[in-house]
């Protein structure tokens, strides 16, 4: 695809309105909750109280014979009437189905499902169900449970291992060897996830005349109808996932394959539309929605000016019980492993482990966060070793401008940047001397204060080349995306597109751009989701690829009613296409501006005028364009090496934090990025993101945890221990824009979905040890709680 | 604990008098509850961690919204305040805020805007959470409750009313009524009084880690007249260090004072470690947040003249 | 465990009176969603945390959640389409969201708008420091706030006739 310059555009990069906007601000969204089905019934779920348990008997008479109940569902029934659901990786003994059955997993697992005529009669019986556990033995360190004799979460397996493999790209060793210094840390991400103000929710209704399965849900996820069918035993055909449903948040963990499994069951079986609507302690707990929880062991080899030759990682991840594509997650980051920096050669090891605890999903950025948490880590214990300083180590390792197309060790291509510029922007936003002299003057003062860097790259594009990569039985290497254009016979356009969207503005990405290539105001243009049965392929809004796939997409479907346009203008002026010109909707002869068909004149020779068609063409004015990935679509080669994602967006973060000395609370006192994503078509957008992403970075950095008690219970259940940041927690953020285009996108955009969160928690991090340092104390663990704080100030004055 | 999110069923009953509530209490026994703003009590019943086969709703009765400021010229008088008085009213009331600006300095801590709009001053001290500001306020200040049934009055001083984690004194066909809060004034206008409320969340509105108050009187030296400090969420319940007050008496409060007095505080304290907050942490935010009241207090002593 | 005995409730909803029949366990925000089907005020935690569901009661900003359906009786609520104008379109301080993009997926949103709409009514010029607060108990997980504050500050800067 050609670039276009970033400037000399009509629509795209300007402030604009965006069209999803009016409906939600005067509550004219349409949630699933939303959505009420003439009879419908309501699903309350009773749960494990145990870490591991053998389920010995589950009594539902007394829960049946309350009045207003429906139905008891069991694993026993849901088991035998559907598919298991697989994980990612090759591991078919780890399965899951949506109720336990004979066993139970982690505190939290859902055992059976109660449906009534209202969720608060549902949670009446589901009381009622007795259920007779007999106790087994847990697991819930990851350490542990990688060690022979722990006890198994799925003896089936054999292990608790769900994947490993040791990558080594490039001369590791001998990089080593040759290095003049070595050194070696460990760093931990906490277990926190995207957790949207919206539940998981899903309404499904079966109509057994047409043999359809109809679904409404708050839903994010690649092949979802697919993949409920096959659980479900069902033809692809027989399920219809409607897209035209808001979803309040997803940022990744809004995947609902189990939810929807036993929806869909409970409404085929009882013949009513039934609907499940998490309530936020099922969210936290059973609602399968935790994020990546590490352990990363770094080396890094560097000579005394800084240079950084080699790096090995061996990054431990927490699925908790069960896998979906959680594994997956600790492959992405492959296609970024070494960050915005040369780094000659590297050794990866990941590796996916069970514990007893409650399952791991997809997370805004797919694992990409922690690990940029680790390497910029790693950069500042590079830096402090040295005594260099932590900008002008960044400055001497990042890949130049002049480099790109840059390959990396792992066999990725990153597409374009400039990360110098971009990083003194940030410096610049924040005004870094101002906050070196704050800083300075806070600490004269006996007060903490610290600042942090961060320089983190934003894979987008979403080619989900880790599958390949991770499990060579799976050879996807189709990740496709599709945008249909209608110009109707009134001369209005209206896009489709084919997924839902959980707050991405995504109607005024397409909207924009089809005004942009049909020159017509992006505000007369509607934009609708199709249903699932009436869609063209997408793989939903994964991996920051929508700018960039469904923005192709739009693009691309445009260029073909222009290319019709003109040939009914080059059939009815006589004329070659080449001597016409295209301008606002209407086509006019170059140079004899008298000589034009306007768009009306056009669409109605289109829709009515066969006789006036050109031959050949197709009567009435539509377009579809399908596509695949940029650059995507490759098998990895046997030392796993692959081109991962097309574009490379990049966000250097510098914050000033201040901690109470005495009593540990951080305070981020200033918050400057800079960000480049190549062509913003909707800044206002991308900004908003961005703003988010930090501030889902400050909740991970600072305030959030899953934290599990030594037996087994998730302690932070409820949102008065499940801390996200609120206004008074997130400052005042400002955000410097760099525009470096993409050479392989339509308009030279890339991907921002996950833009501030993938930097965010790293230059926090960085700002707290920064400004413990004088204290000789620092935290090499996530979240940085006031507690955890507070320990290592103590723990090192006591040193002292 | 179960994922359950609505209430179990109940029956509800809005009396028009606090007599009728008081019967309606005497009646039901503890399956009934008195609901006022509800905003403790409703999360719980979601919760299903209480649940009360009857709601009593008293946040209507006119005879809970009273607010009585002490007579002018009188010396130490007593701030009448209505159980059901809403914690934003309170937050308003330029008598209030005068007469009791240790209260004022605490309601700003009280949850949010919108908690506060519903939740009420007795709600909360009936409630009995160790951490809750407006019960703390009530203990340092030394105030009395007063409490009511079908057989009459009772009077119970807010310092023997917290008996554990929410756990009070009153009794299940109890109503608490008034709350009776002392205010500090007198005739000597060279008399300068302070005080302070600090508190350490790990979020802005959440339930304080702990929280410290101190009200103080100095002489135009600067010296200690009278001085009542106190704790939350140091201990099981709220707790007023009245022992602690009655050190600083007669003392110049500086730094070594101060930090004395924060160490006598840290004595008394009995903190829980939790998710958030281990038992350690807590005494040190005790010990700091102590001598941080009573510099602030101090400091407020100072800048402004007694009435 | 007694059954759901009903109650009658009258509340005026966005000016207009509804009257119904209800359990006591009802919540205001059931009530609102699914009874008189005002799906616009939202629900994100049911436990008084999240702001979400927040309405004026009489004017004032409360949280739907925490309260039941019966406290509500013969009392005044506003949801988030009573602020909107008469024909759906947004309202003033709705279009200053629109204008500063105050808002993604939109769960969050009633509820902001409605705790930025108290604000103004009592403190038309707000600093942004009052802005935090009194949106602090409102959480989003979508915009970081930035937007939210801007939103709120054109909107005041509208009230004061300064622009933003
Ligand atoms: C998000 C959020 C944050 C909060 N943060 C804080 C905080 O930081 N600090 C804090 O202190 N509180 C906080 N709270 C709780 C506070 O808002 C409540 O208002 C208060 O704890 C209870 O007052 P209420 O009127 O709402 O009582 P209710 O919830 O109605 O009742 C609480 C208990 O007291 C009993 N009761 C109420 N009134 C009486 C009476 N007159 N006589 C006898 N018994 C009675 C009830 O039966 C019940 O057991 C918070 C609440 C929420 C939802
Ligand atoms: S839904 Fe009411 S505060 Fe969260
Ligand atoms: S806009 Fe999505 S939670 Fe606020």
């Amino acid at each position: 695809m050609s670039i276009a310059p970033p400037q000399g555009f009509r629509y795209i990069g300007k402030k604009r309105r965006t069209k999803e906007d009016p409906r939600f601000v005067t509550g004219r969204g349409r949630y699933v909750a939303d959505i009420a089905l003439p009879g419908m019934k309501h699903v309350a779920l009773v749960t494990s109280p145990h870490a591991a348990a053998r389920i010995k008997a589950i009594r539902t008479d007394k829960a049946l014979a309350l009045s207003g109940v429906q139905y008891v569902l069991t694993g026993a029934e849901l088991c035998a009437g559907t598919e298991a659901l697989l994980p990612g990786v090759d591991a078919p003994k780890v399965t899951r189905y949506p109720l336990a059955h004979g066993v139970v997993r982690y505190a939290g697992e859902w055992v059976a499902a109660v449906v009534a005529d209202t969720r608060a009669l549902a949670e009446d019986a589901a009381e009622k169900i007795e259920i007779d556990y007999e106790a087994t033995e847990y697991v819930l360190d990851p350490e542990k449970a990688v060690e022979p004799g722990s006890p198994l979460v799925h003896p089936a397996h054999g292990s608790n291992v769900l994947y490993r493999r040791k990558f080594v790209w490039g001369p590791v060793e001998e990089d080593f060897a040759r290095a003049e210094h070595k050194l070696g840390l460990r760093v931990r991400w906490g277990r926190s996830a995207t957790v949207p103000i919206e539940t998981f929710g899903i309404a499904a209704q079966w109509d057994p005349g047409q043999q359809l399965l109809d679904v409404w849900a708050s839903i994010q996820m690649p092949k979802y109808p697919d993949q409920i069918a096959r659980a479900l035993r069902l033809p692809g055909n027989a399920v219809r996932v409607h897209f035209d449903v808001d979803v309040g948040g997803s940022y990744g963990v809004k995947r609902g394959i189990k939810h929807t499994v036993l929806v869909g069951y409970l409404a085929k079986k009882l013949g009513m539309p039934v609907r499940l609507i998490e309530d936020r302690l099922e969210n936290m707990r059973g609602g399968d929605m935790h994020g990546p929880d590490r352990i990363f062991d770094l080396q890094l080899a560097f000579d005394s000016d800084g240079t950084i030759r080699s790096l090995k990682i061996r990054a431990l991840d927490d699925v908790g019980a069960y896998a979906g594509r959680s594994p997956l997650q600790l492959g992405k980051p492959v296609g970024a492993i070494v960050g915005p920096y040369q780094i000659h050669s590297v050794e990866y090891e990941p590796i996916s482990v069970m514990t007893n605890k409650t399952a791991q999903e997809a997370v805004r950025g797919f694992g990409q966060s922690p690990t940029n948490y680790a390497l910029e880590s790693g950069i500042d214990a590079v830096a402090r070793h040295l005594g260099m300083d932590r900008i002008a180590l960044r400055q001497k390792n990042f890949i130049r401008k002049d480099q790109f197309p840059y390959l990396i060790p792992s066999g990725t291509s990153y597409d374009s940047g400039d990360y110098h510029a971009v990083l003194d922007k940030a410096l610049a936003a924040a005004d870094y001397p101002a906050l070196v002299a704050a800083r300075d003057a806070a600490r004269k003062a006996g007060r903490l204060a610290g600042i942090g860097i961060s320089s983190c790259l934003e894979p987008s594009g979403g080619n989900s080349s880790f599958e390949p990569l991770f499990n060579p039985k799976n050879e996807t290497t189709t990740w496709m995306d599709s945008c249909l254009v209608r110009v109707d016979l009134s001369g209005a356009i209206t896009g489709v597109m084919n997924t839902s969207s959980s707050g991405q503005g995504h109607e005024t990405l397409v909207a924009t751009v089809l005004g942009e290539v049909l020159e017509r105001d992006p505000d007369t243009i509607r934009v609708v989701h199709a249903d699932s049965l009436n869609a063209l392929p997408s793989n939903s809004p994964v991996g920051s690829r929508m700018a960039i796939m469904l923005g192709g997409a739009a693009a691309g479907a445009a260029r073909k009613i222009k290319a019709a346009l003109l040939a009914i203008a080059a059939h009815n002026l006589r004329k070659d296409v080449a001597e016409l010109e295209y301008h606002e909707g209407s086509v006019s002869v170059k140079g004899e501006p008298r000589q034009t068909l306007g768009w009306a004149q056009l669409v109605e020779i289109a829709h009515r005028k066969f006789h006036q068609m050109p031959p050949g063409l197709e009567p009435g004015l539509q377009a579809k364009f399908v596509w695949e990935v940029p650059t995507g679509g490759g098998l990895p080669t046997a030392d796993g090496r692959i081109q991962m994602y097309p574009c490379f967006s990049f966000e250097a973060h510098v914050v000033l934090v201040e901690i109470d000395p005495e009593t540990g609370q951080p305070k981020l006192a200033r918050y400057a990025c800079g960000h480049d994503c190549g062509v913003m078509i909707s800044p206002d957008i991308v900004h908003g993101m961005t703003f988010g992403g930090i501030a889902h970075g400050i909740g991970a950095a600072l305030y959030e945890k899953f934290a599990y008690s030594d037996n087994g219970q998730l302690e932070s259940q409820s949102f008065m221990d499940y801390l996200i940041p609120s206004a008074l927690e997130v400052p005042a953020l400002t955000i410097a824009d760099h525009c470096t285009p993409s050479p392989h996108t339509t308009f030279g955009q890339k991907g921002s979905g996950e833009a501030g969160y993938l930097g965010a928690p790293a230059a926090i991090a960085c700002a707290i040890n920064d400004a413990l340092a004088p204290l000789g104390a620092s935290i090499a663990e996530l979240p940085m709680t006031p507690l955890q704080i507070w320990t290592r100030m103590q723990l090192a004055r006591a040193g002292n | 604990m179960m994922p359950l999110m609505k209430a179990a069923p109940f029956a509800y009953a809005r009396p028009e008098t606090l007599a009728e509530a008081c019967s309606l209490l005497a009646e039901h026994g503890p399956d009934a509850k008195l609901i006022a703003g509800g905003q403790s009590l409703v999360p719980m019943m979601a919760m299903r961690l209480a649940r009360p086969a009857w709601l009593i709703d008293i946040a209507r009765l006119a005879e809970l919204q009273h607010l009585a400021a002490p007579a002018e010229g009188k010396a130490d008088g007593v701030f009448v305040v209505g159980a059901g008085v809403r914690q934003c009213v309170m937050e308003r009331d330029p008598r209030a805020r005068a007469s009791l600006p240790l209260l004022a300095k605490a309601l700003p801590w009280v949850g949010h805007v919108q908690t506060r709009n519903r939740g009420t001053i007795g709600g909360s001290i009936a409630h009995g959470d160790t951490s809750a500001e407006i019960a703390l306020t009530a203990c340092v200040l030394d105030a009395m409750l007063e409490l009511c049934d079908t057989s009459g009055v009772t009077e119970i001083p807010a310092r023997e009313f917290f008996l554990a984690p929410m756990v009070t004194a009153i009794l299940p066909e109890q109503c608490l009524a008034e709350i009776r809060f002392p205010v500090w004034r007198s005739a000597d206008k060279t008399i300068r009084r302070g005080c302070a409320f600090e508190e350490v969340s790990v979020r802005h509105g959440d339930f304080a880690l702990v929280s410290a108050c101190a009200q103080l009187e100095l002489d135009p030296d600067g010296r200690c007249l009278r001085a009542e400090l106190g704790l939350g969420g140091a201990a099981p319940t709220p707790l007023a260090l009245p022992e602690v007050g009655a050190q600083l008496v007669g003392a110049k409060l500086d730094e070594q004072a101060i930090s004395a007095a924060a160490a006598a505080a840290v004595a008394l304290a009995d903190p829980e470690g939790d998710l958030h907050a281990s038992a350690d942490y807590r005494r040190h935010l005790a010990r700091v947040l102590v001598e941080r009241v009573l510099r602030a207090a101090q400091q407020d002593a100072r800048s402004t003249v007694g009435t | 465990m007694s059954d759901d005995r009903v109650y009658p409730v009258s509340i005026e909803v966005n000016g207009t009176l509804r009257e119904a029949q209800v359990p006591a366990r009802l919540t205001l925000v059931d009530f609102l969603r699914d009874t008189l089907r005002l799906t616009g005020t939202h629900a994100g935690c049911e436990h008084g945390i999240c702001g979400a569901c927040s309405v004026l009661l009489d004017g004032e900003p409360v949280r739907s959640c925490i309260m039941y359906a019966v406290q509500a009786d013969g009392r005044k609520v506003t949801t988030i389409e009573g602020l909107a104008q008469p024909d759906g379109r947004p309202g003033a301080l709705q279009d200053a969201f629109c204008e500063a993009h105050a808002t993604q997926c939109g769960y969050c949103t009633p509820g902001m708008v409605i705790a930025a709409h108290a604000l103004l009514e009592t403190n038309p010029a707000p600093a942004e420091q009052e802005i935090r607060e009194a949106i602090g108990g409102n959480l989003c997980r979508c915009t970081g706030y930035q937007q939210i504050v801007d939103a709120i500050k054109l909107a005041a800067g509208k009230n004061t006739g300064n622009a933003a």
